[in-house]
């Protein structure tokens, strides 16, 4: 069983991945955020089941705050495109389907290096192109992508542990882990196991995610918590917290083939438990919704989420991420929209 | 233009300004002065008179409205008079149509109505567009339901007459629209005054009045302050008051109409709980805090503003209260992102900030976020005071600001107790995981709403109203529809003889008895707390036969009789906790046990007011089938489960009172007496009975039967004497919830004056007979001795 895992002491863990240059950093050097994976590792904690314990969700009191939380801010014209802009830098633009070849993947690599139109750049006054926060694919093609994307600075991120169902043995899901770090995957979103949270065995999902968090290494773990899968959102409350202590960087909503994916509702929990977490530990994670953000206003929507329930760290990629693949072709039209006062249209802008 | 390279480093929302013009366009049309709306047409606007209507945020003159006079009142009240002739007979569904017309014109204008709202009253556009013009639209649909419905579902109702509305500044137009469209559904018609701050939106109402082809009339509006308000009060014409303000205004609108045969209505002040228990959803309770008082500038009578919270949680939550007013971005109204706007008026922003200065005075911890107030304009920033015990001011004032004061408890018990602390009882809001405590708790709340993990939750179909010195009557669902209907009358019933009325405790030298010795001396006490007591006084008077002989003596009962009774009905609340089946087993018994004496009592009746055997025999069979009709009601007066929301239960309660003082008539001095005491006693309520001073030994008698009938003591009292003396004692004391009087004209006119105190619901018969055997019992009086509470109930997992 897993209940022994030792934990490598932090300097490990953190700061070990000297990053090239953010592309975003460079637009603003004098009063950048820091660039991503630079902040602090979470260690995670032992086991706190007293923190599972005292958490309570009320579903229609969240539903209410998340129906409201768009509609009492509002982000026009300039800010608008430059939040926009910043929903950009946080995708990590996706393509986890069963017709994945080198050359589809090698195309959305081009895309997250230049996920916007040179001449809308130059219109919105940016020095240079903005890029995806990362590129997310499955671990046979990690290679394809970093190779893509070498010298972009963009890692390469990889699903791993059986996704999305994660109904293989333990060893391999694992072994998956290390295969795609070794092929260069920087990030890995790794699939709990949903059974744990079902028989509200907290000490094996603990277990599971911190053997994964030990097998990623360097690279910085995502959980999918399939919230789609999980239902309940005191559940979903639960299994962040307990993938938080046991080491993930970030919390991610869904794999994006659930039969739900990231809803406001959803996210907002898990937003809340991380600040739990925050306060609690200190420590700072992450959140990806994924799946389910299809528009620009949704990508509006949860920013908006991040500013209001956490705050302005949580709107830059290395502590939220969108997972996506179909958003940046609205974003783009948006953007176009912006520049030069006409609705713009999908074939205007480059295919991922 | 802001840079997008500096947006993005800042990520700030930027401006978002809501768009004036169209509001502005309108103001210019009217030359920025309007007059009142009368009789389907405005008046001519002031010319240099009246007063100014200011943006609060800006400090800006919008537009200077009239004040109105005694003449124009006279003129509203006329047309609105004349209108009611037609209005009043049009069939419900022709009705229904002008209220459906009304509601669709305030669809299609709603943002017109939602900008013009947030530039009169102060309040921000997220709140105007999203909450108060929805709900606008919302109470007319549902009320144009009622329309249709009204003739099948109150059958044996009809209008009351012209109205007479007054509204506060809070929600100018959503108050408009909880006063006007149940009255209009119902058939009445209505002259309105807004109040002096905000009258815009509801001139602006009145012109889709015109635009939907209301009939000239149905709507009067009236602007000016509260002398206008006033006149309308005292306008012998106007046949209802439905006021929403403060309880000062309400005891003084109380006082002016007592006697007068008004029907009445009052939706007052609050200082609503805000309850979170330990097992609360704590983030969701902060935000629920956010609504509760932070909504509308805190500006809401029902607003939470007394956190009450567990003092195992109550560190955690206060963090992350701070933590959450940080983000509360103060501004201008017509800015999308602004969540507080500014108060209403420049003399409300000085009393917000003299308690708070008194509270900082007291030693409260008083927290703000950082950051500076836009200038220019009547802001308060949202404030959150800790440490606050229940004898501080601030505890215990309405505030009807931004201010948030906190106490701590430790137990359920005392949750509640510090909850209901309070003069005022409008709603509460109860935030826990464990839906027994929050069930036990809602059941527990004096308050006439109460919110089960939610708060400031509204809605056509639900009624809302308070308890105690929040004032009496509902607005919105079935219930509030009563407000505005009245039992035909029929042929004008005579005054009510009231025989000689000659108390006296002189004692009276009769003549020499007949031969033999005397039969043994009966004594009639008091009844108080389930036992026989001597009146306080010492004193007894003689009761009178109708030829004038004595025939016996009563307690001369006192105010401090008043007050043991009332003692010992506070002590019998076990009556209203227990079941609605425990109780109808004791009405019965009663019934069975005064049905073994129904010879007896035959007797006594033809003795004590002259009655003929058969109708004396006919009144105690009558009494013994009204006092089972109650039994059987018990537990039958169910409440409603109303069709709010989507997966909401909202359920309508009806509630005992509590302790009831019921003054009982002198027709019929033992069916009266029974008529008013028996659906006290089967909704639960304990009862404080003033018999007939005339034949107060019918009442007497019956506390025997009483007492064999296990009804417990305390939840019927018995103080006999000089009625009127003894119900201005009872109208005046603060622990009874609701007074009935059946008396003189006069007497009925001090019960009501004497009520405003406390605000007690009150129900008089202004002088005149009843036929207690054909008319003395029915659901009519089942409602009247009830309160209803709305508990909503938002349900998922």
């Amino acid at each position: 069983m897993w209940h022994t895992v030792v934990i490598p002491p932090a300097d490990q863990y953190s700061r070990s991945v000297t990053m090239p240059s953010d592309p975003l950093v460079q637009l603003h050097p004098e009063s950048a955020p820091p660039p991503m994976h630079n902040i602090a590792r979470n260690e995670g904690t032992p086991l706190h089941l007293d923190w599972l314990e005292g958490a309570r969700v009320n579903l229609s009191a969240v539903e209410r705050r998340a129906a409201t939380l768009a509609t009492r801010r509002s982000v026009k014209k300039e800010y608008q495109a430059a939040w926009l802009i910043k929903a950009i830098a946080c995708i990590d633009l996706t393509t986890l389907a069963g017709d994945d070849t080198p050359d589809r993947v090698a195309r959305l690599c081009a895309k997250a290096r230049n996920p916007v139109r040179a001449d809308l750049v130059e219109a919105l006054g940016l020095p240079a192109a903005p890029a995806a926060a990362a590129v997310c694919v499955y671990p046979t093609f990690v290679a394809t992508a970093v190779k893509a994307l070498e010298g972009s600075g963009i890692p390469v991120a990889s699903v791993a542990t059986g996704f999305p169902a994660g109904h293989v043995p333990l060893s391999m899901r694992l072994e998956e882990i290390r295969y795609a770090v070794g092929e260069g995957a920087r990030e890995i979103d790794i699939v709990i196991s949903r059974q744990h949270v079902f028989d509200q065995d907290w000490q094996a999902l603990y277990d599971e995610v911190r053997a994964m968090r030990e097998a990623c290494g360097a690279a910085h773990l995502k959980a999918i918590l399939a919230t789609g899968d999980l239902r309940s959102l005191r559940n979903v409350h639960r299994a962040s917290m307990v993938a938080m202590m046991a080491g993930a960087d970030f919390i991610k909503t869904s794999t994006g083939k659930e039969g739900v994916n990231a809803t406001l509702p959803v996210s907002l929990v898990m937003v809340r438990a991380l600040r739990d977490y925050l306060e609690r530990t200190g420590a700072e994670v992450g959140f990806k919704p994924a799946g389910g953000l299809r528009t620009a206003k949704d990508a509006l929507a949860w920013l908006i989420l991040m500013k209001e329930e956490v705050g302005r760290a949580w709107m830059e990629p290395d502590l939220f991420r969108i997972g996506a693949s179909t958003l940046l072709g609205d974003i783009e039209r948006q953007l176009e929209h912006f520049a030069t006062g006409r609705y713009s249209s999908a074939m205007r802008h480059p295919l991922a | 233009m802001a840079a997008i390279t500096d947006i993005l480093k800042t990520m700030d929302y930027g401006p978002a300004p809501e768009a004036s013009g169209h509001v502005e366009a309108w103001l210019e049309r009217h030359g920025g002065r309007f007059g009142h709306f009368i009789g389907g047409a405005f008046t001519p606007p002031p010319n240099g008179g009246g007063f100014e209507v200011l943006n609060p945020a800006r400090g800006e003159v919008l537009a200077r409205c009239a004040q109105g006079t005694k003449a124009d009142v006279d003129a509203a009240v006329a047309a609105a008079g004349k209108a009611f002739k037609s209005w009043s007979k049009l069939p419900g569904d022709a009705r229904a149509r002008y209220l459906y017309a009304l509601a669709r014109i305030i669809q299609k204008r709603a943002r017109f109505f939602a900008v013009l709202e947030a530039m009169d009253n102060g309040k921000p556009i997220r709140e105007t567009r999203d909450i108060d013009i929805p709900l606008v639209a919302r109470h007319f649909y549902h009320h144009a339901g009622w329309a249709a419905l009204i003739a099948d579902e109150f059958p044996d109702h009809e209008p009351v007459g012209v109205c007479g509305q007054i509204i506060p500044w809070n929600f100018p137009l959503l108050m408009l629209a909880w006063k006007i469209a149940p009255a209009l559904a119902a058939g009445n018609t209505v002259v309105l005054k807004p109040a002096e701050f905000t009258p815009l939106t509801a001139l602006a109402f009145a012109e889709v009045c015109t635009e939907a082809g209301l009939p000239p009339g149905v709507v009067n509006i009236v602007t000016g302050d509260g002398a206008t308000g006033a006149l309308i009060v005292e306008h012998p014409e106007t046949a209802k008051i439905a006021f929403t303000g403060s309880t000062e205004v309400g005891r003084i609108i109380r006082t002016a109409t007592a006697g007068t045969g008004k029907k009445l209505s009052l939706e007052l002040g609050g200082k609503s709980p805000f309850i979170v228990f330990e097992d609360a959803d704590l983030d969701s309770a902060v935000e629920g805090v956010v609504d509760a008082i932070w909504f509308n500038q805190g500006q809401v009578c029902c607003a939470g503003s007394r956190l009450i919270v567990q003092e195992a949680v109550a560190d955690r939550f206060h963090a992350k209260l701070r933590a959450r007013m940080e983000k509360l971005r103060v501004g201008e109204p017509l800015d999308k992102s602004t969540d507080i706007g500014a108060i209403v008026a420049e003399v409300q922003l000085e009393r917000i900030a003299s308690l708070v200065e008194q509270g900082r005075k007291e030693g409260l911890t008083c927290h703000q976020p950082e950051g500076g107030l836009p200038e220019g304009g009547y802001f308060y920033p949202p404030t959150l005071i800790t440490g606050v015990a229940p004898a501080s001011v601030l505890a215990q004032e309405e505030i009807f600001g931004p201010v948030l004061v906190s106490l701590s408890f430790r137990t359920q018990d005392e949750a509640l107790e510090l909850a209901n602390n309070s003069r005022y009882g409008l709603a509460a809001s109860v935030w826990s995981e464990n839906i027994n405590a929050a069930l036990d708790a809602a059941a527990r709340l004096k308050a006439g709403v109460v919110w089960i993990n939610c708060t400031n939750m509204f809605d056509a179909a639900a009624g809302f109203g308070g308890y105690k010195e929040s004032g009496f009557g509902r607005e919105g669902g079935r219930e509030g529809l009563y407000e505005y209907l009245k039992a035909p009358e029929g042929a004008r019933p005579r005054a009510a003889k009231v025989p000689a009325n000659d108390i006296s405790a002189a004692p009276v030298i009769a003549g020499p008895a007949g031969g033999g010795a005397p039969g043994l001396d009966r004594t009639a006490k008091l009844y108080i707390g389930g036992k026989q007591a001597r009146p306080d006084s010492g004193y007894s008077y003689a009761v009178l036969s109708p030829a004038g002989a004595e025939v016996g003596q009563a307690g001369l009962g006192n105010r401090k009789d008043v007050r043991n009774a009332v003692e010992a009905a506070n002590k019998a609340g076990g009556w209203s906790s227990v079941s609605g089946h425990q109780r109808a087993q004791v009405l019965y018994f009663l019934a069975e046990n005064l049905e073994i004496r129904a010879d007896e009592f035959a007797a006594r009746l033809s003795a004590l007011t002259g009655a003929r055997a058969k109708a004396a025999q006919e009144e105690v069979a009558t009494s013994v089938r009204r006092i089972a009709w109650y039994a059987a009601w018990a537990d039958k007066y169910d409440g409603q489960v109303h069709a709010t929301q989507a997966r909401h239960v909202t359920l309508a309660m009806n509630e005992p009172w509590g302790v009831m003082g019921i003054a009982c008539p002198d027709e019929a001095p033992l069916l009266g007496f029974v008529s008013l005491v028996l659906p006290a006693m089967a909704m639960g309520n304990r009862v404080v009975a003033v018999p007939s001073p005339v034949h107060p030994l019918l009442a007497t008698d019956l506390y025997q039967v009483l007492e064999t009938s296990d009804v417990p003591g305390g939840v019927v009292n018995i103080v006999t004497g000089g009625r009127d003396e003894l119900v201005k004692t009872l109208a005046e004391h603060d622990d009874i919830a609701s007074l009935w009087y059946f008396g003189s004209q006069e007497g009925s006119a001090m019960a009501e004056a004497a009520s405003a105190g406390n605000l007690k619901s009150t129900w008089v018969n202004h002088g005149r007979r009843v036929d207690w055997a054909a008319d003395g019992q029915g659901r009519a009086f089942l409602r009247r001795a009830t309160q209803v509470k709305n508990i909503w109930l938002p349900y998922g997992e």
